[in-house]
């Protein structure tokens, strides 16, 4: 592993890590902790068949929290000289307004895991094969269907080195690849448009698009689901039974209980969830964990960006909720486990608890008798995104690729829809789970209080007995 | 703070021509160098204590270069002569890489310029107040919403911001200009429970460029409590086609669709359902929406646009036809029209398409007249979710809202959808309210829909 990168490039050492917490905890406070982040990232998009721009950058900073019982001060800077780390320091201090406290303690390097590769990561391969992947994308998705009109391809990587260090003695340092390749396409038909898109990536190497993440697999996806839409009718309206397809749907356990289940939240009592622990909050075929320990997965860490090594936590097991997803303030003020689920957007952001990868694991049916069992009901595959309010528990998700079922087999493709659901209740309608668990392709990103973090997200094939749908069609 | 910023101005505009002129002694045929600069202040009060304090600042620096019809940009925090040398190296290394563009380049050095005069974008006044002044204004916020009602028995708190920033942009013909802006904000989040405690959650804001203009944290404290008490005992409805009536949020929300339907980059690849649809009347009479990046103080106002290019008004739609695009460089290029300076420049990447201040014409009718003129219907006050296809304009997205039963807000509504489609729902605007107020750079009045589908039991 490729240690030891901000001493190297700025000269730190072990000695001024020391200063810069003693001058953090100047004013007291519980704890303190700083985070070097230096990040460099490539991005291609292709359009109309031309590369028409390529993009690289580096942004590098240090952030310093300081942290007296629920009041955290924060500071940053861009500029990694030592006054300037002083200065922030000195600045998140001003949260705290005791005598000074002593930083502990010898920084402790502890054994971590290796859940992706740092040589040879996407971000290593050379730019002209990065070009190569976009143009193959191109290609296929325009060879898929004469109707395809517009194809827009794009590929980007990055590598994020991390050092956090705390006054707990928590040293740690990670490399963390991530790369990313997108297709999005139209097709007409006469008046006709419709649009498909696909993508997929993780902390792999290069080489993985040259296998079985190809540009061609992402391709075709697209340009099949832009073909598909255009024959699509519009979505009934209405409470029914929905099936949901393996992989990517399970946008709604992230959307339905996965924030719900942030310790922040449940700390200050403003989610759904509060109070809910050891109680019954899905069917008993639903077992749902948080999984950072996943090789190469797009929410995957070695560390969390609070130094903490991520785990396999348990969320709902047999439909009893069985833990909160911690960082390190939750987990101290709550008395809970902390589940190295602290995560950042950043340098420049305070972190909070967050998912990374999030699934529900397999049942004991079959994909097609869950389908079978449908009179009317709804069948998605393919999801745009959701959205939750915590406190009421509401949520959405978008079906981009949604069927109906009509007398256990599926028909028609319908056009966008929106799923709504109350997330304490939607898991205690989960009837039938598949024996087909998928995560997704590696594309998700998701957005809490405007910090943006890579996760996952998967389930099996699910069958909810009844949600709303919300389309322009005539209720069924 | 004020003293070292002066220090380092001349500086900051030095180096982003030097950026320029670097990047054509390596070559580069044109070059554009764009600089941020900016510090931002937040306090966050929970519950009557301190919750976070966060303050920083940051600088970084980005190049758009062309060698011939290929372009690249780059981007970067170190600012050091050695980062920067390497910032214009990587760019001219990485044009290399990518496609000839008959239609790549930076604006004609006759369309460069930029709106002469004080635009009112920024007060300093917005850093003026001690910490303990910020935190004051945060914890009083949230009193104010906490205080309104006994079931508001929990918060996500209450918050003072504020931010200034600078922005320098230079290219290859000559242009340098700059200009500072600053923002302050206050906000409150109260929580409301029923007797069977279920939690409802609501906020309100003020946004302004001046600490003179920002509202009050006791009225922004009052307002959160009313809107987070409405919602208690929220209901869903059954599945039906009712008028709606969208508040200023909401129907700002809808007119954000109707920008990114006329931004160029939708319009030139045909990601839009008004593609194609230049000098016709896809909307109805009574719809007329405008872009203006001039309007002194406003929040979409700049001098010049990521380009360089003046801001100017443009009408979008004018009684249902459609006047024009909102197009940069090169979307322009594309169309064959010219731009209309709305080129959005972040330090990164591309230059896309940006609004200036864009708001739908105000009608003759209050808020409350339009709602006694339904007899049966919705008040939709939020949208979750992101359920748009701009291609199609298919619509829908989980809303919440209140009942309107003969002209009156009846009871609170959630868990439902509303759908439609967007060309057909600005053709049916029944009504436009009179009240546009900005609080953003999207503002819209009061609407009135007819035709679209709820969603509920």
């Amino acid at each position: 592993m490729e240690k030891r990168f901000f001493f190297e490039k700025y000269g730190l050492s072990e000695t001024d890590l020391e200063k810069y917490l003693a001058a953090a905890l100047g004013a007291g406070g519980d704890y303190a902790d700083l985070y070097f982040e230096y990040l460099t990232s490539t991005a291609l998009s292709l359009d109309e068949s031309m590369v028409k721009s390529a993009a690289q950058g580096i942004s590098a900073g240090c952030g310093v929290r300081v942290v007296t019982g629920e009041r955290t001060g924060y500071a940053y800077t861009d500029d990694l000289a030592p006054e300037k780390i002083l200065h922030a320091a000195r600045t998140a201090a001003l949260i705290a307004s005791g005598p000074a406290r002593t930083p502990v303690v010898s920084l402790k390097d502890q054994a971590r895991p290796s859940l992706y590769p740092v040589t040879n990561a996407a971000a290593d391969a050379e730019l002209a094969e990065k070009v190569k992947l976009v143009f193959r994308a191109d290609k296929a998705a325009r060879a898929y269907d004469s109707r395809v009109k517009e194809v827009r391809a794009s590929y980007a990587d990055e590598l994020r080195r991390i050092l956090v260090i705390g006054s707990d003695g928590t040293f740690a340092e990670d490399v963390q690849p991530l790369s990313r390749l997108s297709v999005f396409v139209i097709a007409r038909d006469g008046q006709l448009s419709a649009k498909g898109t696909s993508g997929g990536g993780g902390r792999h190497k290069f080489d993985i698009f040259l296998t079985a993440k190809t540009p061609e697999h992402f391709a075709v996806e697209a340009a099949r689901q832009a073909i598909l839409q255009l024959t699509a009718v519009p979505c009934p309206a209405g409470d029914m039974e929905v099936v949901l397809g393996p992989g990517w749907p399970g946008v709604l356990l992230h959307e339905a209980i996965g924030h719900g289940l942030e310790a922040d939240f449940n700390r200050k009592k403003t989610s759904a969830f509060s109070g809910l622990l050891g109680k019954r909050v899905a069917s008993d075929k639903c077992t749902v964990v948080d999984n950072g320990t996943l090789n190469e997965r797009r929410g995957s860490l070695n560390v969390d960006d609070e130094g903490n090594s991520t785990q396999n936590t348990m969320l709902i097991e047999k439909g009893i909720l069985k833990g909160y997803m911690a960082d390190k303030l939750s987990a101290r003020l709550m008395g809970l486990p902390n589940t190295g689920n602290g995560r950042r957007e950043s340098y420049e952001h305070i972190p909070m608890p967050r998912m990374t990868n999030t699934y529900m694991l397999s049942g004991d049916d079959l994909p097609e008798d869950i389908i079978k069992s449908v009179q009317r009901g709804l069948y998605a595959v393919n999801f745009a995104g959701g959205q939750v309010d915590i406190t009421n528990g509401k949520f959405v998700f978008s079906a981009s690729e949604a069927y109906l079922i009509e007398d256990g087999r599926i028909t028609a493709p319908v056009k966008d829809a929106t799923l709504i659901g109350n997330g304490p209740d939607v898991l205690t309608r989960v009837s039938m789970v598949g024996n087909d668990l998928q995560l997704d392709e590696g594309i998700g990103t998701c957005g809490k209080d405007g910090q943006s973090v890579p996760v996952g997200v998967g389930i099996p094939t699910l069958k909810i007995d009844r949600m709303t749908v919300g389309g322009t069609g005539s209720a069924q | 703070m004020a003293t070292t910023m002066t220090a380092a101005e001349v500086d900051l505009r030095a180096l982003t021509t030097a950026v320029v002129q670097r990047a054509t002694e390596l070559g580069a045929t044109a070059a554009e160098a764009v600089l941020g600069e900016g510090s931002e202040f937040s306090a966050v009060v929970r519950l009557g204590e301190v919750e976070t304090l966060k303050e920083a600042g940051s600088r970084a620096l980005g190049v758009r270069v062309f060698v011939g019809k290929q372009a690249a940009n780059t981007s970067t925090s170190d600012l050091s002569p050695e980062g920067v040398e390497q910032l214009v190296r990587a760019a001219i290394e990485l044009a290399k890489i990518t496609s000839e563009d008959p239609m790549a380049g930076i604006p004609a050095a006759e369309q460069l310029g930029q709106l002469e005069g004080d635009l009112g974008l920024y007060y300093d006044d917005v850093y003026s107040l001690s910490n303990e002044e910020r935190i004051d204004q945060a914890r009083r916020a949230e009193k104010a919403a906490l205080g309104v009602d006994a079931r508001l028995t929990n918060s996500e708190g209450g918050t003072f911001d504020a931010s200034i920033g600078r922005k320098v942009l230079a290219n290859s013909h000559g242009f340098v200009g700059e200009y500072r802006s600053s923002y302050c904000s206050i906000s409150a989040v109260p929580i409301a429970s029923d007797e069977a405690g279920n939690m409802q959650r609501d906020y309100w804001y003020s946004v302004a460029r001046t600490l003179a203009k920002l509202e009050s944290p006791e009225d922004v404290g009052r307002m959160a409590a009313e809107r987070t008490l409405r919602r208690l005992g929220a209901r869903k409805i059954k599945t039906q086609k009712v008028p709606i009536v969208f508040d200023r949020q909401t129907a700002g929300a809808l007119l954000d669709h109707i920008f990114d339907a006329v931004n160029g980059d939708a319009i030139y690849r045909h990601a839009s359902f008004l593609a194609g649809k230049l000098g016709t009347k896809p909307f109805g009479s009574n719809l007329t929406v405008v872009d203006d990046g001039t309007i002194a103080g406003g929040f979409g106002t700049r001098p010049f646009d990521g380009e360089g290019v003046p801001t100017r008004r443009t009408t979008v739609i004018e009684n249902g036809e459609l006047k024009s695009y909102l197009l940069n460089t090169y979307t322009a290029k594309k169309l064959g029209l010219a731009t209309t300076g709305n080129a959005a420049r972040g330090l990164a990447g591309t230059p896309g398409i940006g609004n200036g201040n864009f708001y739908l014409q105000p009608g003759e009718k209050s808020q409350e007249e339009i709602i006694k003129g339904v007899k049966q219907g919705l008040l939709v006050t939020e949208f979750l979710g992101f359920g748009v296809n701009l291609v199609t304009g298919d619509f829908s997205r989980g809303a919440s809202g209140m009942w309107i039963e003969n002209g009156e807000l009846a009871y609170p509504v959630e868990e439902i959808t509303v759908a439609g489609n967007l060309g057909e729902m600005f053709s049916n605007l029944a009504e436009i309210g009179s009240d546009l107020i900005w609080r953003g750079s999207v503002a819209c009045p009061t609407l009135r829909i007819e035709g679209m589908t709820i969603a509920g039991e």
